[in-house]
């Protein structure tokens, strides 16, 4: 069973319909991307799960029961939009935004204690707001998200306005959240960390989910039987060799190695283009290349577009 | 509940905390108390410097008819020193100098008082007075009739003294002051727009700063836009209630405090002489009234007659009705806009109906019963400024029940109306906003 399942969500605004009958299935303790290019609807269907607004057509089921008020408590969300009170201070400000998600003043404070130390951002707890970084503010709206032991985690574009080491601590967090037991909905257009951190995506495209699965296997869906070939001998020769049979995409030379990316006709053998060039030269690695998130992204939303 | 509380308590804190609110809490009675108390100790504190004016009497008549206070010493020159008098004037011993030229009898105008600045008004009135007096006696004695005088001085003892009465229901009489009821009436309510004015900005301000700073989104992920709104509107309501009570706790305690220090022994001619002399522009009345015993304890007494407890009572309830219809609306607006520039347009209908509320209530307090002001007491956008204006006047309850429920009623309509573009626009950035996009808002559906 799912841990949350958004059935068949209808939402339209005035004349524009943000959500045309969408459904996602999010297994319990993974890490879930939803991705979509600018005003697909992605943050629509956030502030549905979050129940900022209410959807027009279509149900959201926590594990297996429809969403209510209560189950507020049991998710923290970090909007794309995110802010702080300015001129308050930091640890007080902390401690309010932890006492509207529920959690009791003493609870509260002991956390945000043990969160600042990590963070190390202590040092900042009487501070007013304005005298922070934005990194380091980030960090504070990531800690209040997190504080009250969510078992649904919502982040929404989480790593804009973060630093390279920061957005690595970050990551290790959000992956040490997914060991503990929580399920993490991840909005983003940053294709990388994708890769790197999720199990499951779904792609909405002008309202409409398009593309869903496990990301690896949508990545061996797309794939395009790309091989790259590295060798060392006769570079001549080989492209001869080869670009008689197939179509050569590319080559380049690469640490002393002759790197050639190969496109093979659907359904033929590594294994042939291997016994075709072995004699000639010696090979180094041979693996077949997988389209990255962002190639199956640019093309699975471009394609929308056409049948359009 | 505990939300709506939670949040109530930072909006609360969070201003009541700033600088602004407390340099405004303390400095707040301190202008009050000065308003009060100056003026009457301005008056009452004797000019302790002495006068001289010079007389030059070309005609001589009115040799030593003016007397000299402790004060204010007159001393009559030769009618060939006023060319000197005119040249040499700052080498003088003289605070001015005074040139009768003709019979006043016959040319009331043939007299000039002259000085090289401005020349108060105690002087002015001395001089007129004690010519008038002389001028006055010479005239009588000119017609020649034995016992003339005596019987002018019985005349003028002639004259009634109107004391109104205000009676109770079971018949007891009551001092009343038609006066002081103005003033209280107009008081109250430029009080009322001024607070429900000033709080309602920061109301708009509250909601503003939580939508530019985006942290708006963050919160309604653990409240309902309503909570948030509520919270806001009764934390800022409860600050101003905060200002008020400690405005009059302080403004108590220095006037008793500066009463005590100044005026020990004499009784303190209150404010309201102060308030009425610049109301009559003559200070003559005022020290008639004076004469009259118009003291601070008689003004206690027409206070009081006016049922403090009360007038207070109905201020609090009617400021926090008119803050109630419109922070809402401010709230709204605030929600509705991305930066204050485009605040205006949205600004500019709701301060009409509190603008139009201020003037009926100045025609208000001359005319507290007509049809018109009846009217504009009733309306819930206006009658908060208007029924303070009336209350001083005995209006009858059935109207203030009636009003104060229109009120309740119109506070809830606004609020319900103004949740339902708040919780849109809140979340709404980049949008030029216009009425038809407000409307549609208003209309969307929520669950």
């Amino acid at each position: 069973m799912s841990f949350l399942e958004a059935n068949n969500i209808v939402k339209k605004f005035a004349n524009h319909l943000a959500l045309d009958d969408v459904s996602v299935a999010i297994p319990e303790n993974s890490i879930f991307g939803l991705l979509g290019p600018n005003g697909a609807g992605k943050t629509t269907l956030i502030r549905i799960i979050n129940q900022i607004t209410g959807p027009d057509a279509g149900k959201i089921l926590l594990q297996g029961k429809p969403l209510s008020r209560e189950d507020i408590s049991r998710i923290g969300y970090l909007p794309e939009e995110r802010g702080l009170y300015k001129k308050m201070k930091v640890g007080e400000q902390a401690l309010y935004l932890a006492r509207l998600k529920g959690v009791s003043r003493n609870d509260a404070l002991k956390k945000l204690k043990y969160w600042f130390e990590k963070f190390e951002i202590q040092p900042w707890w009487d501070k007013k707001v304005e005298e922070l970084s934005k990194g380091m503010q980030q960090k504070v709206q990531f800690i209040v998200t997190i504080l009250h032991n969510p078992s649904l985690l919502i982040f929404d574009e989480p790593f804009s306005g973060f630093d390279p080491i920061n957005a690595n601590l970050l990551k290790d967090e959000i992956l040490h959240l997914k060991k503990e037991g929580a399920t993490i909905i991840f909005s983003t257009h940053n294709m990388g960390s994708v890769e790197e951190l999720c199990d499951h995506i779904t792609l909405i495209n002008n309202g409409k989910a398009i593309l869903s699965g496990v990301v690896s296997d949508i990545r061996y869906e797309h794939r395009e039987n790309l091989v790259r070939l590295e060798y060392t001998g006769d570079n001549d020769q080989i492209k001869k060799i080869i670009s008689h049979h197939y179509q050569l995409e590319a080559s380049q030379a690469l640490n002393g190695f002759e790197s050639l990316l190969v496109k093979m006709p659907e359904g033929t053998d590594i294994n042939q283009l291997l016994r075709m060039v072995m004699d000639h030269c010696h090979i180094h690695s041979c693996q077949e290349v997988l389209p990255s998130m962002s190639d199956v992204f640019i093309k699975v939303v471009n394609q929308n577009k056409v049948t359009l | 509940m505990s939300k709506i509380s939670l949040i109530l308590q930072r909006e609360y804190l969070s201003r009541v905390r700033k600088k602004s609110f407390i340099i405004m809490t303390l400095l707040g009675p301190v202008l009050f108390a000065a308003m009060m108390v100056v003026p009457t100790w301005l008056s009452s504190m004797e000019d302790s410097i002495e006068k001289k004016v010079a007389i030059v009497d070309h005609t001589g008549l009115y040799i030593d008819q003016i007397k000299d206070t402790d004060l204010l010493k007159f001393e009559y020159l030769e009618p060939e020193s006023e060319e000197d008098l005119r040249n040499n004037f700052s080498s003088t011993p003289y605070y001015a100098y005074l040139v009768i030229s003709e019979d006043l009898l016959e040319n009331p105008d043939a007299i000039r008082l002259y000085s090289d600045g401005q020349i108060t008004m105690d002087v002015r009135d001395h001089i007129t007075g004690g010519l008038r007096e002389y001028l006055r006696s010479q005239k009588l004695k000119s017609f020649e009739l034995e016992g003339l005088d005596g019987i002018i001085a019985a005349i003028n003892k002639v004259g009634i003294q109107l004391t109104t009465i205000k009676l109770g229901e079971d018949g007891s009489e009551k001092e009343s002051s038609t006066e002081m009821a103005m003033v209280v009436s107009l008081v109250f309510a430029f009080l009322t727009y001024m607070f429900v004015f000033i709080y309602g900005t920061q109301v708009l301000r509250g909601v503003m700063e939580e939508k530019t700073s985006r942290i708006v989104e963050v919160i309604i992920s653990s409240v309902k836009p309503f909570q948030l709104m509520l919270g806001k509107i009764i934390g800022i309501a409860m600050v101003a209630l905060t200002q008020v009570f400690l405005w009059i706790l302080l403004t108590v305690l220095i006037v008793t405090g500066a009463k005590a220090l100044f005026f020990s022994d004499t009784d303190m001619p209150s404010r309201m002489d102060g308030i009425e002399m610049a109301m009559e522009g003559s200070s003559q009345q005022a020290q008639a009234a004076q004469a009259d015993g118009f003291n601070f304890d008689k003004v206690m007494d027409m206070v009081n007659s006016m049922n403090p407890v009360t007038t207070i009572l109905l201020f609090i309830l009617y400021f926090l009705g008119g803050y109630l219809i419109y922070a809402s609306l401010f709230a709204a607006v605030g929600a509705a806009i991305d930066n204050e520039t485009d605040s205006q347009q949205f600004m500019f209908p709701i301060t009409i109906p509190i603008i139009i509320a201020l003037y009926v209530a100045m025609a208000a307090f001359r005319n507290p019963h007509s049809d018109l002001v009846f009217w504009f007491s009733m309306i819930p956008f206006t009658s908060p400024v208007v029924m303070m204006a009336r209350i001083p006047f005995d209006v009858p309850i059935w109207q203030i029940a009636l009003s104060l429920t229109l009120l309740i009623a119109g506070f809830l309509f606004t609020t319900w109306f103004a949740a339902r573009i708040y919780r849109t626009g809140i979340l709404m950035y980049g949008k030029k906003v216009n009425y038809k996009e407000l409307w549609k808002w208003f209309r969307y559906s929520d669950k």
